[in-house]
């Protein structure tokens, strides 16, 4: 089959591999109809993110057609699936619990000890991003071996275009779970860092909950004009100050609760904080931390705090004292995928919320490359790149 | 704990995990047989109920469906069993164990027979933890070959006891749970056996 394989930092290239197989009974294949480019990708992309191998198939948002299951697979051939980016088992003390992300079990054993290393305890096996997270081949391919099919794909319902739902495996539930997190009341001000896909997802999933204010932060002009698109109010940190805007318009108060949607805009880990804490050598920090630190510092009194962006390692100068002081709140995470997915299809299908607004560029497999170029180098108007591998190669 | 070592009154946490050379002494004497100079202990939760676990470890020749490093267990006798395990450098090791204690759902100890390549005893304790399954906890004494030398190259090779007691537990879990033990894309096992 054709696959979108990482070869090295700004090395990606669609090569000719061998078709994935059912390894285990639980496992589906699945032919893919659509996948996307995530801003996480790009950090593969730039090289920051360790264990990657040469070769290595990348993409966690895609879903497809089922064209092969193993024996406890409880999938059908050609029913269309939607596929969360965590493998989780579903059979685990933390699936039980919906904590999908957490789950013991979808990481291989080997694969385990990085993360243990680093965070205390691993989590859940993710696609296509490195062998710190399983090494599972990602979506950006033709097929895709689906393990836990019993437990993570969602069956979708004909007549709904793939680009409806694709984002149903990974930012769209990213950002609700942001807002959620957040836990907002009616009438409350909720501010947002970053209007990437997550971001503007936040925004959206915040008015659902109940927001009566959003005001998205960011510095491209067309992210935060699709902010507005949804109602927020804006601040680009380019033209005006951040903290002084955002207590003027919250009347001295400041935000009830605030959401980073910025961090590393990862799932992943940066080299550098994966190394420095294995080798426990130095603890100078490589996340860029201030969206968060400003979130902090902007929240008001008793506010919440809601973090859906990833951080991998440790951050310098966190303010503790702040946080403390205000009695804040903090609730972050990787996604529970596969506990959001079957709500927010429903939301999807009752025109509650537009996903398709995100897609600014859709391409077939083989211009894949073409594809992370444009998102890397034009962050402002490449919003979202769809592929298809079904779909010819475009014209140069 | 045997009254003719020398070691100070101790806090509630394992052996396994004492800082004090003393402590593998103490396992030696009151936990397990003394059969090397290398402590290790690791648990794992396993959201199953304790007898079902412990049926499946008790019968020993399925251990090396998920003990990686674990080429073949041949039963010699209910309490012996033969073992024949990868080392490093294409290699491989053998020992001769024997069941040293059992109690039914609950334990299982074992010692390693005069004459073992790497010498070991251990025990693997099965215990309820209410809504969360049982908790294994495996408590390992071993002699690690040609002593610190060997046991450096063994965890350049991955073949480092301590390292794979974790991961064999974790496989233990995973094929008790989800009925499968999880690979990637890109898997040693399946390569060694030619199946990736």
């Amino acid at each position: 089959m054709r696959a979108l394989a990482w070869h090295g930092k700004h090395d990606v290239r669609v090569d000719t591999v061998d078709d994935p197989e059912i390894l285990n009974p639980r496992d589906a294949i699945i032919k893919v109809t659509a996948t996307a480019i995530c801003g996480s990708d790009l950090h593969l992309y730039d090289g920051y993110i360790p264990t990657m191998q040469s070769g290595d198939i990348l993409g966690h948002e895609f879903m497809g057609e089922v064209v092969e299951t193993g024996p406890k697979s409880t999938l059908k051939k050609g029913q269309r699936v939607v596929v969360p980016f965590t493998i989780a088992c579903g059979s685990c003390y933390h699936c039980g619990k919906h904590q999908y992300s957490a789950c013991d079990n979808g990481l291989p054993a080997d694969n385990q000890d990085i993360a243990q290393e680093l965070y205390g305890q691993p989590m859940s096996g993710l696609f296509g991003y490195s062998h710190m997270t399983g090494g599972y081949s990602g979506g950006q391919a033709e097929y895709v071996r689906i393990p836990f099919s019993d437990v993570g794909p969602l069956v979708i319902p004909d007549g709904i275009e793939d680009e409806k739902v694709l984002f149903l495996s990974d930012i769209l539930p990213t950002g609700w779970m942001a807002a959620e997190n957040a836990q907002i009341e009616p009438g409350d001000t909720v501010a947002v860092w970053g209007c990437g896909p997550v971001g503007l997802f936040a925004v959206q999933s915040a008015f659902l909950m109940g927001a009566e204010r959003v005001i998205a932060i960011d510095h491209f002009p067309h992210r935060l004009e699709l902010a507005k698109r949804f109602g927020a109010e804006t601040i680009n940190f380019e033209e005006s100050a951040t903290y002084e805007a955002l207590m003027l318009m919250t009347g001295g108060i400041g935000p009830d609760a605030v959401i980073d949607a910025v961090g590393l805009e990862a799932h992943g880990f940066f080299v550098d904080n994966v190394l420095d804490q294995i080798k426990k050598s130095t603890f100078l920090g490589t996340d860029r931390p201030h969206s968060i630190r400003q979130a902090i510092h902007a929240c008001r009194k008793g506010g919440r705090v809601s973090m859906p962006a990833v951080y991998g390692g440790f951050v310098d100068k966190f303010p503790l004292g702040a946080f403390m002081e205000k009695g804040l709140t903090l609730k972050t995470g990787q996604t529970h995928v596969q506990h959001y997915m079957p709500a927010l299809l429903n939301a999807i299908l009752e025109g509650k919320i537009d996903t398709t607004f995100l897609i600014s560029h859709t391409l077939g497999l083989e211009d894949a490359p073409k594809g992370y170029k444009m998102f890397h180098d034009n962050q402002n108007e490449v919003t979202k790149v769809v592929l298809k591998p079904g779909l010819a190669l475009a014209a140069e | 704990m045997g009254d003719t070592l020398d070691m100070p009154p101790r806090d509630d946490a394992p052996l396994a995990t004492s800082k004090d050379s003393a402590a593998v002494d103490v396992a030696g004497d009151a936990l397990v047989e003394p059969r090397g100079d290398t402590l290790v202990g690791r648990a794992v939760t396993i959201n199953r109920r304790r007898a079902e676990l412990f049926a499946y470890w008790r019968d020993l020749t399925q251990l090396a469906s998920f003990m990686e490093n674990v080429e073949r267990i041949d039963l010699l006798s209910a309490k012996q069993s033969h073992w024949v395990v990868k080392a490093p450098g294409g290699k491989t090791v053998e020992w001769t164990a024997t069941i040293t204690e059992e109690r039914d759902g609950e334990l299982i100890a074992w010692a390693s027979d005069p004459g073992a390549d790497v010498p070991n005893s251990g025990r693997v304790e099965f215990r309820d933890a209410g809504a969360r399954g049982t908790v294994v906890t495996a408590t390992i004494l071993y002699d690690p070959p040609a002593g610190t030398i060997g046991k450096l190259i063994a965890k350049m090779f991955q073949r480092e006891p301590a390292i794979q007691a974790r991961r064999d537990l974790r496989r233990f879990k995973q094929l008790m749970e989800t009925g499968e033990i999880a690979v990637g894309a890109r898997n040693t096992r399946l390569q060694d056996e030619g199946k990736n």
